[in-house]
């Protein structure tokens, strides 16, 4: 077993860039994506209170339904597709092994 | 119509540090006016999480950011702060004399003998959804971001647009005075609060608002001002409604902003300021709270309020060079009014 997973961020169509993120420290998406140079504010440091981190899943495994708080937050933004999430609110573990995502503007 | 205040210190931002500001400048007899771009005080603490508790005040185990807010307003209330609320400061200029005038957004003028900015992670700006052309009705032509006078929409036919609690909210405030209220939503259920959700389905099944579900605000439309909006549903279906005014609510997210272009030394967005005092590198012009930067440098509400002392002696020095400033302890004459 690996503690390693790799996620992938789509900087543009078809340009993917691979993240390696490790499972064991407890880290969220928002987190990773933040340490890997991503400009994404994070304001409210993780709490689902500032929509700033709000990525596109594009693709990958199946991941856990987002929590009322994330879907309320969500909610409120003036964009929300079907893979609308908060990169604050998905924990990185095994399982997220070859997510692709994508950053939605942090104006939206 | 200018509107023109004159104070000792200007403090750019209502959020805690600039609140506990007026304090400190309070106990050196130094009159404060406070200009926030948002409608009501507490910056971050009221905007984002006035509900949660705050572990890390010093003196209170657990306090809410909503209630901390209010405690810092009755503790400056013996200053007799001035408050400039709903506009963002756009502009500063530096006098011959050494004091400053500010320029607010709506034409309102500050002079000051000592500028503290207390900005925060900058001014909030709402979040705008893309619809073309929807800027050109801004600055009171038809579009508003944010309620500052509930008046403005009395007798008017209004459409709001949003999820969250601030859509449901004033879709129930202003049903009672606008002329005509509908309320989009892209989705079809509310999860913030549940009982403001039930009263707007309320309003709707009386006919006082009117709820629009699976549906956006694709299109505006106007001469000069905003005569009617596109509504368009999830499955292709559009409405084109008269309206006078459009109010987007789709939450604030905070922005640098004009602070940037003030020519004063930044650092990664923030202003760099000497430990010493929080000045900047305009002599007369202080920077505390999140704001600021230096080595060391925690973004907490603990920091800023330190940083505030240390402001306030530093703007005396600035306005008096000569005399000599001796501390008191407010635990000898209490807390002196101005
Ligand atoms: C969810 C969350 C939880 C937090 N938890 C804690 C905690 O437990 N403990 C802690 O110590 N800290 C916490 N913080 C951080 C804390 O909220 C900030 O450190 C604090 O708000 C900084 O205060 P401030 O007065 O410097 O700025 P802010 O609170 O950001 O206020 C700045 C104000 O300035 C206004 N402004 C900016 N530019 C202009 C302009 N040009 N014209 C007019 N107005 C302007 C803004 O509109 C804003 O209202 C938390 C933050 C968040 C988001
Ligand atoms: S970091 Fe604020 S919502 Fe995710």
């Amino acid at each position: 077993m690996t503690d390693e997973v790799r996620v992938y961020v789509e900087e543009a169509p078809s340009q993917r860039r691979e993240v390696v993120a490790p499972t064991d420290m407890a880290l969220s998406l928002m987190e990773v994506l933040k340490a890997s140079g991503y400009d994404i504010q994070a304001t409210c440091g993780g709490m689902a209170l500032c929509g700033t981190c709000h990525v596109e899943v594009l693709a990958g495994p199946a991941l856990d339904e987002p929590s009322d708080d994330e879907l309320a937050m969500l909610e409120s933004l003036p964009v929300m597709t079907q893979g609308s999430r908060l990169s604050c609110q998905i924990r990185i573990t095994n399982r997220l092994d070859g997510l692709v995502v994508r950053l939605m503007p942090q104006g939206t | 119509m200018t509107n023109s205040i004159s104070t000792d210190i200007c403090i750019i931002g209502a959020g805690p540090v600039g609140l506990f500001a007026v304090f400190e400048a309070g106990l050196l007899k130094l009159r404060c006016h406070v200009v926030d771009a948002l409608p009501q005080v507490g910056g971050q603490l009221s905007e984002i999480y006035p509900k949660k508790p705050i572990y890390d005040i010093p003196g209170f185990p657990d306090i809410l950011a909503g209630d901390l807010v209010q405690n810092l307003m009755r503790q400056i209330e013996p200053f007799h702060p001035t408050f400039t609320l709903g506009e963002r400061v756009e502009r500063l200029a530096k006098l011959e004399d050494g004091s400053f005038q500010l320029f607010t957004t709506d034409g309102t003028e500050i002079f000051c003998k000592a500028i503290a900015i207390a900005g925060g992670l900058g001014s909030f700006e709402p979040r705008k959804p893309a619809v073309e052309s929807l800027e050109s009705y801004e600055g009171g032509r038809g579009v508003y971001y944010m309620v500052r006078d509930p008046e403005t929409f009395r007798d008017k036919r209004i459409v709001i647009a949003g999820g969250g609690d601030s859509a449901l909210d004033w879709t129930i405030f202003l049903a009672d005075v606008a002329k005509e209220v509908t309320l989009v939503h892209r989705g079809t259920t509310f999860r913030g609060a549940a009982d403001s959700a039930e009263k707007v389905q309320n309003l709707h099944e009386a006919g006082r608002a009117r709820l629009v579900l699976s549906s956006n605000v694709t299109h505006v439309h106007g001469q000069d001002s905003l005569e009617a909006v596109t509504i368009t549903a999830n499955d292709g279906t559009a409405e084109t409604l008269h309206v006078d005014a459009f109010i987007p609510l789709f939450g604030l997210t905070p922005k640098l902003g004009p602070i940037g272009e003030w020519g004063l030394e930044l650092e990664d967005d923030a202003v760099k300021v000497n430990t010493l005092d929080y000045s900047t590198s305009v002599p007369g012009i202080f920077a505390i709270g999140d704001i600021n930067t230096y080595p060391g440098k925690l973004k907490l509400i603990l920091c800023g309020f330190h940083e505030a002392a240390l402001m306030a002696q530093g703007a005396y020095k600035y306005m008096f060079p000569d005399k000599r400033y001796v501390l008191k302890y407010t635990t000898v004459n209490g807390v002196p009014t101005l």
